[in-house]
């Protein structure tokens, strides 16, 4: 089969440049391993939309997305993504948690953004259920979160509308070059797709598919889990983190809370199927309710985990290759790649039509990781 | 291998369409049939997308009246589909209990 663009991967990233693309009349195949569309990071990730704490080469994108897409996306892609954007806490309770949010903090307004530190009384002003173990704070006001299940999905629906042509369960396993030029996409069953651009956005699975066009991305897998709650009456809007990376969050449109955890055994999970560990959610409760202990009867109902595919600089690859002319990468988001993706997908169609990207991009090439 | 471009019969409306299926998250039969003809091809889309089986019960009710009504509108048989992930805990429980592993004590 051909298009002009084969993407490799139908996650939020896939489908975000599939979309774009498609709105801009060129035809593309999206092929997806699995039976699901948006089977990775895409749906178990906590629905950040935030620009504090970030890396500042990953700062462009977001803020771009911010201003730009996700006030919009919702009518965009005629699905509820459920964006909020009220502001982002992180939290702290001890010097040392200080000490982390500053430098935070003074990284980012270097970068032009809004994000000030606060006092623990000010902190309860903005989230009258925060505890008095809180002593400081990180504010972002123009951070927020939104629904990654109904973002993806509704990338994959508008993209589809629009013509995109999606396979799911076609495992793609080897890239072959024609002429020096990378376009072929060779699935585990034999079937070849070419397209004059092939975009590989398969996560942590596209460091085996480029071994065999002999690029590689130092990337690997890490664990990441949530836990879910039953829903209550809306309490609050912000998007939290601490400066301990404990756990982070925030209560859905739905009602439920959705909290993502971390117990420090994340890069030494079981490989494989990704799997809720049996400790990591009674670990992040004890979190979660030193800070907010008007949850401690709220009733847990659902844990996930996916992989991350984390990059060895903590930030992707969004790049095509010189020595693999025609291979466009997308991956190695490293468990923060949700609230860029529809900044990256615009890219992404920017790069496979041979266009100017509205960004720079120089700091997300493939090549820096030399030493 | 899935294609998600192949035809299906037009989506006609039904009298039952506002009949709910999920009764947690309160998803109607018509929200479920129309979820199909916008490309959610797998019981786990289309629980990601309308949250069918995502509410207290976890979908130990609603999972084979779904199962049943995507089968139809695509045309398979519902043996066909596969099933969605089941997930820890087995039933709803407090943070407060959850909490009480015996870790923490450090």
């Amino acid at each position: 089969m051909n298009a002009d663009v084969i993407i490799v991967g139908g996650g939020i990233i896939g489908c975000a440049a599939a979309y774009n693309l498609a709105k801009d009349g060129v035809s593309v195949i999206v092929l997806e391993g699995s039976a699901n569309i948006g089977n990775g990071g895409s749906v178990r990730n906590g629905g950040g939309v935030r620009q504090s704490g970030r890396d500042p080469r990953e700062l462009p994108l977001i803020m771009y997305a911010i201003k730009n897409i996700w006030p919009n996306l919702s009518d965009l892609l005629d699905t509820n993504v459920e964006y909020h954007q009220q502001g982002n806490l992180r939290l702290g309770h001890s010097e040392k948690n200080k000490q982390i949010l500053e430098g935070l903090t003074e990284r980012a307004v270097k970068c032009d953004l809004d994000v000030r530190m606060i006092t623990g009384d000010e902190a309860r002003e903005i989230n009258p259920y925060l505890s008095d173990a809180v002593t400081c704070a990180s504010w972002c006001p123009t951070d927020g979160h939104a629904n990654p299940l109904t973002a993806t999905m509704g990338y994959y629906k508008a993209a589809r509308r629009l013509g995109a042509h999606f396979i799911s369960d076609e495992k793609i396993v080897e890239l072959r070059k024609i002429k020096g030029r990378v376009c072929q996409a060779v699935s585990a069953s034999g079937n070849i797709y070419e397209g004059s651009k092939i975009i590989l956005a398969a996560g942590y699975e596209s460091r085996y598919i480029a071994s065999t066009v002999g690029v590689d991305i130092p990337m690997q897998p890490v664990l990441l889990e949530t836990l879910v709650t039953e829903a209550v009456s809306p309490m609050f809007w912000q998007m939290l983190g601490t400066a301990d990376a404990d756990f982070y969050g925030h209560q859905t449109d739905h009602g439920s809370f959705v909290f993502g955890l971390n117990c420090g055994l994340e890069p030494y999970a079981k490989p494989g199927k990704p799997v809720s560990s049996s400790i990591a959610s009674s670990a992040a409760c004890r979190g979660i309710m030193r800070y907010f202990p008007s949850l401690e009867d709220i009733k847990v109902i659902r844990c996930w985990a996916g992989w991350m595919d984390s990059c060895a600089d903590h930030v992707p690859v969004i790049s095509p290759v010189e020595e693999a002319k025609g291979l466009i990468l997308a991956c190695g988001f490293s468990g923060h790649g949700f609230g860029i993706s529809p900044a990256v997908g615009l890219v992404l169609s920017q790069m496979a039509q041979d266009k100017e990207t509205v960004l720079d991009m120089h700091e997300l090439r493939y090549d820096r990781f030399r030493p | 291998m899935n294609d998600r471009s192949r035809e299906l019969k037009p989506f006609v409306p039904a009298p039952d369409d506002d009949m709910i299926i999920c009764r947690c998250e309160e998803i109607t039969k018509g929200e479920i049939r129309k979820a199909v003809h916008d490309g959610m091809f797998t019981l786990t889309e289309i629980r990601r997308y309308l949250r069918t089986g995502m509410g207290l019960c976890q979908g130990q009710t609603c999972t084979k009246l779904v199962k049943g009504i995507v089968a139809r509108e695509l045309g398979v048989k519902p043996s066909e589909l596969g099933s969605a992930t089941g997930r820890a805990p087995m039933r709803p429980i407090e943070m407060k209990i959850l909490a009480n592993d015996g870790g923490g004590k450090k």
